[in-house]
């Protein structure tokens, strides 16, 4: 079943429709409810390899649903420190949870400075309320 | 510019069950109303129903109708009596598929025509050009709303008795006088509802009522591509012809009609391309465009919710055209390997 549409409080969001939990140094990547709302049911991930670098607004995956496809953009920049498995095999699981074991990968931040540029919950709901 | 969009009689109705409309052909349609998943799989185990309102239909007459009908299609509608209906291809001269379609043939010197939505200014001026003195070919296509309700339990839902594929007769669902054509799109049994458009909403509600899961644009693409089913567009288009699409067996080779001697040649020599059904080895969505590495184009993709597997269709050289062929499919970059299938590429188990 698809969740309801949530945007939780303690996440930084990125206007491409990403978030980012921030823990130390390390960071859990996403797509949100809004994101994962407007491909419909996804049906494949093409995650980066563990040990890649990604650099924040620069694609770093793709999700894919019946209809279209989508860059994923990174929130921030890092090494790529594990791919869920989980959703490479059930990408749904992106529709059924996007904050939660829909998570899509999580990095080791290499600025971690750049946090300060990402949104926060009021900003961001305001980007969805305009798109 | 902004293009206004056509709207079915059902338009409201998609809107207020919460769909996801979209433009299409110059329609603002319903892409889905709960998944494109979860309609497929409704349609493949049970009864759905679409709003296919947008399809173009035509009235053709005259003593001269089947004259007419026989120097434009690449069929032999004299094969077919009242009660039957065909699909054809309306061809160019160099043989090319302007449409494909189905005729329904109502009486000696009447047919009924359903084309596709994005052709229908187009095969309306063809088939006007081509008018012969004693027929007469009228676009009727305001006139009416289509409704396919297709499925396993489709028939049993609307309380139809059985009949066979390719027939069709006058009928009435809970009171409301309607035309079942027992054609479809999805590779199952079921049915294509012709009602006037001033009765379409009744009959929609009738048969949600009956059990029909509402069903939009995009489930109506996966079924028909998981049936092997080519869409004008994509898979056959005025630059392709029947013989390399497969479609030969709906060409009556031996009468005359528009682009016939191409299309004899073309079957005498055989052609260079042909159009393959194929499906994924590996996760990968294919889609319209990506190159079939040194063989051809895909004209078709998707995500096949039944084998839960990439699929699609694209023309490749003739001699990779055989079942179990390997191919590379170049999804934006990445090489990811196909097999050629017989078509279709799914059928349920019965």
């Amino acid at each position: 079943m698809a969740a309801s549409e949530t945007y939780p409080d303690d996440l930084k969001y990125h206007a491409e429709h990403d978030w980012a939990r921030i823990a130390g140094d390390e960071a859990v990547l996403g797509i949100t409810w809004f994101a994962q709302d407007a491909l419909g049911e996804l049906v494949h991930y093409e995650p980066p390899n563990e040990g890649d670098t990604i650099a924040k607004d620069s694609a770093y995956g793709e999700v894919e649903s019946v209809k279209a496809v989508s860059d994923v953009i990174a929130p921030l920049s890092g090494e790529v420190l594990e791919v869920n498995a989980k959703v490479v095999e059930e990408p749904e699981t992106v529709n059924e949870d996007p904050y939660g074991d829909g998570w899509l990968i999580r990095i080791r931040m290499t600025n971690p400075s750049e946090a300060d540029s990402l949104l926060g919950l009021d900003a961001y709901k305001q980007v969805v309320a305009e798109a | 510019m902004a293009q206004m969009l056509l709207r079915t009689p059902l338009h409201d109705r998609h809107v207020a069950l919460g769909a996801r409309m979209v433009p299409f052909a110059g329609w603002e349609m319903p892409v889905q109303y709960e998944g494109v998943i979860a309609e497929h799989r409704a349609v493949r185990a049970d009864c759905g129903v679409f709003d296919v309102s947008h399809m173009g239909e035509f009235e053709v007459e005259g003593p001269r109708a089947t004259a007419l009908l026989q120097a434009t299609l690449s069929n032999d509608v004299d094969k077919i009596g009242p009660g039957q209906a065909q699909y054809t291809l309306l061809t160019n001269e160099r043989g090319g598929i302007i449409d494909d379609l189905i005729v329904y043939r109502i009486d000696a010197f009447r047919f009924l025509l359903i084309v596709n939505a994005a052709n229908t200014e187009t095969d309306h001026h063809w088939l006007k050009e081509n008018e012969i003195r004693g027929s007469d070919v009228r676009d009727v296509s305001q006139e009416y709303a289509l409704l396919a309700v297709q499925g396993p339990r489709a028939i049993e839902r609307l309380g139809l008795p059985e009949a066979a594929q390719f027939t069709f007769a006058e009928g009435e669902i809970d009171g409301i006088q309607c035309m079942v054509n027992r054609t479809g799109y999805t590779g199952e049994r079921g049915c294509e509802i012709l009602v006037m458009a001033e009765d379409a909403g009744d009959l929609w509600d009738r048969v949600l009522a009956r059990g029909a899961v509402p069903c939009g644009l995009g489930a109506r693409d996966t079924l028909r591509l998981e049936a092997s089913l080519p869409l004008h567009g994509n898979d056959i288009t005025p630059d392709t012809d029947a013989i390399s699409a497969g479609l030969g067996w709906c060409c009556a080779l031996d009468k005359e009609f528009s682009g016939v001697a191409e299309l004899r040649e073309l079957k005498a020599r055989g052609p260079e391309r042909k159009l393959v059904s194929f499906l994924m080895e590996e996760k990968a969505v294919p889609r319209q465009g990506m190159a079939i590495e040194g063989r051809g184009e895909v004209t078709s993709g998707t995500h096949s919710p039944m084998l839960d597997r990439g699929i699609g269709m694209g023309y490749v050289r003739a001699d990779s055209a055989t079942p179990d062929t390997e191919l590379a499919i170049d999804v934006r970059g990445k090489s990811r390997r196909a097999r050629v299938v017989k078509r279709p590429i799914y059928k349920r188990e019965e």
